[in-house]
């Protein structure tokens, strides 16, 4: 089929609302009557008992209807399940100890905020200050202070994986080349913080919770546990808009616990909204993680072997879905490489700090991060070029589909090609001249790449990675994941569609339309795309939401095959008009025309009104043309087998950076030159979309490499509370990069469609950091480069 | 961050604001554009009990450029100021420097005085009256005085008004007929407050160097007589004379650095700038 909307770039229906400050977010919507307005007091300790909580004072403030603590919190719920076996208790709030700094110790409940945060400063906690583990390495010591007595030990997880034969080929190698990273904390920080307002009806025992939670939808089990209720009776809607995400929205999952349960002791429909300092201290952040990365590399270049130590700080607590963040990559951690021996060491570590959660990337750019110093570090080594190190090793298009030694099943793509492409698109030899001017002219000027997988669509089912094989069987097996989609048709031939992937601004509700209209020949203005969704009335399944870019090819992809389906259903009801075969009418301009006698049709919206004013003359074997909700999960997306191998994601794409920076002798500060960022991400459904989200994902990539992190001192206090502390960039230190496209269209996705949303937030860190290591002759460097440290660098190297 | 309760006073006349300030002392904030105050209620690191608004008094809303110097009442707004046309003539400094000052947003209600009264050791403004010279004039319901920019600033946050006063104007002094200027700072990012900021005024008797971020409040340094061979020492020498601050973002070395790379820089080009009269 033709597409006429498929791959163009229409204003998106969206835009006109926000962008003329209409947009409905969660602080804009209505409130039922009584609302009362929460506070969280949050523990300035980043571990202490709580010996005591005095809310008198605080109680008796004329406004303040109640102070909700630990203890009562305790009485009314279970802890959250997660995906290692282990004692840890988790609460939405601390229960006698405060673990890191930012964690709710008491929630006051006021007729407005003010007054709830008048009384915040009248509670008094008694705090017994404990010694705090900060650092991941020196928090799995004997002698570190444990943060949960139950589990004994600050390790929560370990477990190794040995694929192929690591230990030949590092014995056969000609060099074996190494590299330790430390990879730190940081946020995607959306510009709208957490809300919700939650209510609890004491009748039917039935929490209702209308947030911006984003998904994945397999949290809504783990609150509904938490809340001690059936699941059917923790409802979940969400907001018509949301102010960005970038993951960080699933963290507000054991908010919406805390507020349901305060909802619930007060009697009354609670509503928070989160601050700045607050979503800074403790929304939750991406793992910060120390990783070793040995390499068996032959005399060519060649790499043989990786051995990968990684060891993962997920804060305080273990919070679903984590470790997710360390296992989501498992699949791929041999990159875009054709390298068959692979051996892991993952160890898991609670550390006073807040805990993490989603953020865009999503465990990549941890893993980007040393494989690609790595790479540059090999060129070094066996003295060729890090271009032509990443050549080397590509994985072949003769290879797909390339199955990795993990499981993952790189599923299409010609990755040389894309990289041929980028370094013609992108003027490369001229880059390299422009090298070589400038440090001639005595400037610090230098290159980096990063060549990246960038997985789409996740197994439900990789998670249980981390548990071994035996434990996996007790807990029955888990793989797949659902999208789905309904689309409609009303009398007068409207279509009706909703989609359960909520949208953080991204644009989907556009997108759809333009499946849709594709899908049953008619104009995009005829379809209305809701994508609020309500898990007490709506189809949805676990692995519905916003993450893993699987909007393109799981979401778009259910949506085109549930219109499809209503598309066939009505050619059998135009058939029997017709008295033709379906297969001879053909959708198109808002007409369901004969192929060869045009003379045969009859106009869409006629038709589809049939469905509801005829439904007796219908075929006797077509139930109805009405309406077609479609669940499509990726056949590819098995449980791990008994091996650990895992094929993490249902598609794969490719990626391929390259830059020049140039570092000011001076300030040390780094000036980008050019930027270059090659995507294969299947075929593009809206190029123009897609050109933002590389563009969006380079802005989170670059905040990350050059000046973001989530800093704490030895002594475990919060150091980046304010965003005077943690800068981001904005549009003055944010450039245009140039975007390349190649469209392989994937085999997997109805629409051969795969994700591009985090592609680039995966490269941009270790591409930066290449080339500013380049500049300054370094072998590798950490993150961030701030302008101090580079400085500094400048300065000891007297550069 | 939401502030605690306050009471609100829109002034309708000076007298009324003063009148309040007399009242109320210590426990009041004067707020006129309210872009670092806004902030500092929200976060409650200021709890006044009065906020006295003067952004509706007309006649504090002048200025004047003369001979002797370029003057902003209390309610002059960093972008009006800015958009005077006589600015670049009358007061190369702050015209090569106000574009540093946050953003479009911040300075179109953020004023001059404002800014000067906050006293933030990072800001431009503080840094631009100490290194171009000037007076502020204060005023309570006792009276008028003018007190000169080297006396003005006291620390960090902190300032020589006293708790009835309220800065009313500045006075920036013309520069002498000839000399050149520069100005230059580094922050991480553009509108952020600056690490380090560097303003130079060199005339034919020698260079006026003022830096921002160092300490309490702005450095001044006048080197009679510099030739430019002798820059790069003089500035060595200063900034290992200097005892900076250090935070996250930057510890004392590289604060030092800064002073001496772009203080470097920013003398040689206010130098090169200097015209015959």
């Amino acid at each position: 089929m033709a597409f006429r909307h498929i791959g163009t770039s229409p204003e998106r229906v969206e835009d006109a609302a926000l962008l003329t400050g209409r947009g409905r977010f969660m602080d804009d919507l209505p409130v039922p009557a009584g609302a009362l307005h929460a506070a969280i007091l949050r523990s300035p300790h980043p571990h202490a008992d709580i010996r005591a909580i005095n809310a008198e004072a605080a109680l008796a403030l004329p406004g303040v209807a109640a102070v909700v603590t630990g203890a009562q919190v305790k009485a009314l719920t279970r802890p959250f399940i997660v995906g290692v076996r282990s004692p840890i208790d988790h609460y939405p709030i601390a229960v006698d100890r405060a673990r890191y700094v930012g964690e709710p110790v008491a929630v006051v409940l006021a007729k407005d905020r003010y007054i709830a945060e008048d009384a915040m400063e009248l509670i008094e906690v008694d705090y017994a200050p404990l010694d705090v583990a900060v650092d991941p390495i020196l928090a799995m010591d004997e002698a570190a202070p444990v943060l949960h007595q139950a589990h004994g030990s600050n390790l929560v997880s370990e477990r190794t994986f040995d694929y192929g034969n690591v230990e030949q080929a590092f014995a056969s190698a000609d060099h074996v080349v190494s590299i330790n990273t430390v990879y730190p904390r940081s946020l995607a920080s959306p510009i709208e913080c957490f809300g919700l307002i939650a209510e609890y009806d004491p009748h039917e025992d039935v929490y209702d919770v209308l947030t911006h939670f984003q998904g994945p939808f397999a949290i809504q089990p783990v609150m509904a546990m938490a809340l001690q209720v059936p699941s059917s009776r923790l409802r979940i809607r969400t907001p018509p808009d949301s102010g960005g995400s970038f993951g960080v929205k699933q963290g507000v999952a054991p908010y919406a616990v805390l507020m349901a349960v305060a909802a619930r002791i007060a009697k009354r429909p609670v509503k928070w909204i989160e601050d700045r300092m607050e979503h800074l201290t403790a929304a939750g952040s991406a793992t910060n993680r120390v990783s070793t990365l040995e390499a068996a590399v032959m005399a060519d270049g060649r790499v043989t072997a990786l051995r990968w130590d990684q060891v993962e700080d997920v804060g305080a607590y273990l919070k679903a879905p984590e470790p997710a963040t360390l296992y989501r990559m498992h699949a791929c951690m041999t990159g875009a490489y054709d390298i068959p021996n692979l051996a892991i060491r993952n160890r898991v570590v609670v550390t006073n700090k807040t805990p993490t959660g989603l953020n865009r990337g999503f465990g990549g750019p941890q893993v980007y991060f040393p494989l690609e110093q790595l790479i540059r570090k090999i060129g070094s080594v066996v003295g060729r070029d890090p271009l032509s190190i990443i050549r080397r090793n590509l994985v072949r298009p003769s290879s797909m589909p390339y199955t990795t030694p993990s499981g993952g099943v790189l599923d299409s793509g010609d990755y040389g090609a894309l990289v041929e492409q980028a370094l013609l698109e992108g003027n490369f030899a001229d880059l390299e001249d422009a090298r070589q001017r400038a440090r001639r002219a005595g400037k610090l000027y230098g290159i980096g790449y990063a060549a990246c997988i960038e997985p789409t669509i996740s197994n439900m089912g990789y998670i249980t990675t981390v548990l071994s094989a035996q434990e996996r069987e007790r807990a029955g097996p888990k793989g797949g994941a659902q999208a789905t989609a309904t689309v409609a048709v009303d009398p007068l031939g409207g279509v009706s569609v909703s989609i359960s992937s909520t949208p953080q601004g991204q644009g989907h509700r556009t997108v759809i339309g333009q499946v849709v209209a594709d899908a049953l020949g008619i104009a995009p203005d005829v379809v209305r795309v809701n994508a609020e969704l309500d898990t007490g009335r709506d189809p949805w399944s676990i692995a519905s939401g916003n993450y893993s870019c699987r909007f393109a090819g799981a979401v778009a992809g259910a949506a085109w095959r549930a219109a499809g389906e209503l598309r066939t259903r009505l050619a059998r009801v135009a058939a029997a008009k017709f008295d033709c075969p379906a297969e001879m009418l053909d959708f198109r301009d808002g007409k369901i025309i004969h192929r060869e006698n045009t003379n045969i049709g009859i106009d869409f919206k006629r038709l589809a009104g049939e469905g509801h004013w005829a439904a007796s003359t219908l075929p006797p074997d077509l139930p109805q043309a009405l309406s077609v909700t479609e669940f499509w999960s990726p056949g590819v997306l098995q449980p791990p087998d008994d091996e650990d191998r895992i094929n993490g994601s249902a598609a794969y794409g490719f990626i391929f950076d390259f830059c020049g920076v140039e570092i000011d002798r001076a300030t040390g500060q780094v000036k980008i030159d050019r930027y270059i960022s090659a995507h294969d991400a299947g075929r593009l459904l809206h190029p123009a979309m897609a050109d933002g989200q590389s563009q969006g994902g380079f802005a989170h990539g670059l905040g990350a490499a050059l000046m973001e992190e989530l800093a704490y001192d030895a002594d475990g206090g919060f150091l980046s509370a304010s965003l005077a502390d943690y800068p981001m960039p904005t549009a003055c230190e944010t450039p245009s990069v140039q975007i390349v496209h190649r469209q392989t269209a994937s085999p997997v996705t109805p629409l051969g469609a795969k994700g591009i949303g985090e592609g680039t937030t995966m490269s941009a860190p270790v591409c930066l950091a290449n080339a500013v290591a380049d500049a300054l002759g370094l072998e590798q460097i950490d993150l961030p480069l701030r302008p101090a440290k580079l400085a500094a660098i400048i300065e000891a190297r007297r550069l | 961050m939401k502030p605690a309760a306050f009471s609100y006073i829109r002034a309708e006349s000076l007298g009324e604001a003063l009148d309040a300030l007399a009242q109320y002392g210590e426990d009041a904030r004067i707020i006129a554009g309210g872009q670092s105050l806004g902030p500092m209620l929200n976060m409650r690191l200021a709890a006044p009990e009065v906020l006295i608004d003067i952004m509706g008094l007309k006649d504090l809303d002048r200025i004047e450029f003369t001979d002797d110097g370029a003057m902003a009442a209390a309610c002059v707004t960093q972008a009006r100021f800015m958009g005077r046309l006589e600015l670049p003539r009358a007061q190369p400094l702050l015209y090569e420097a106000m574009p540093w000052i946050g953003h479009v947003q911040t300075r179109s209600r953020g004023t001059i005085c404002g800014s000067l009264a906050n006293a933030d050791p990072a800001a431009e403004l503080p840094l631009l009256l100490a290194t171009i010279g000037g007076v502020v004039i204060a005023q309570s319901k006792q009276g008028q005085r003018g007190i000169s920019a080297s006396d003005f600033f006291n620390g960090m946050f902190e300032t020589t008004l006293a708790p009835d006063e309220m800065l009313l104007a500045v006075k920036f002094d013309a520069p002498k007929p000839g000399s050149g200027v520069a100005f230059t700072e580094m922050a991480e990012r553009h509108g952020d407050f600056a690490i380090v900021a560097v303003a130079a005024v060199a005339d034919q008797d020698g260079v006026t160097l003022g830096l921002g971020g160092i300490g309490a409040k702005p450095v001044v340094k006048r080197f009679d007589g510099l030739a430019e061979r002798d820059v790069k020492a003089v500035l060595v020498g200063l900034a290992n004379s200097l005892d900076p601050q250090s935070d996250p973002k930057a510890d004392a070395a590289y604060r030092r650095r800064l002073s001496r790379e772009l203080g470097l820089q920013t003398v040689l080009k206010a130098m090169e700038r200097r015209h015959a009269v």
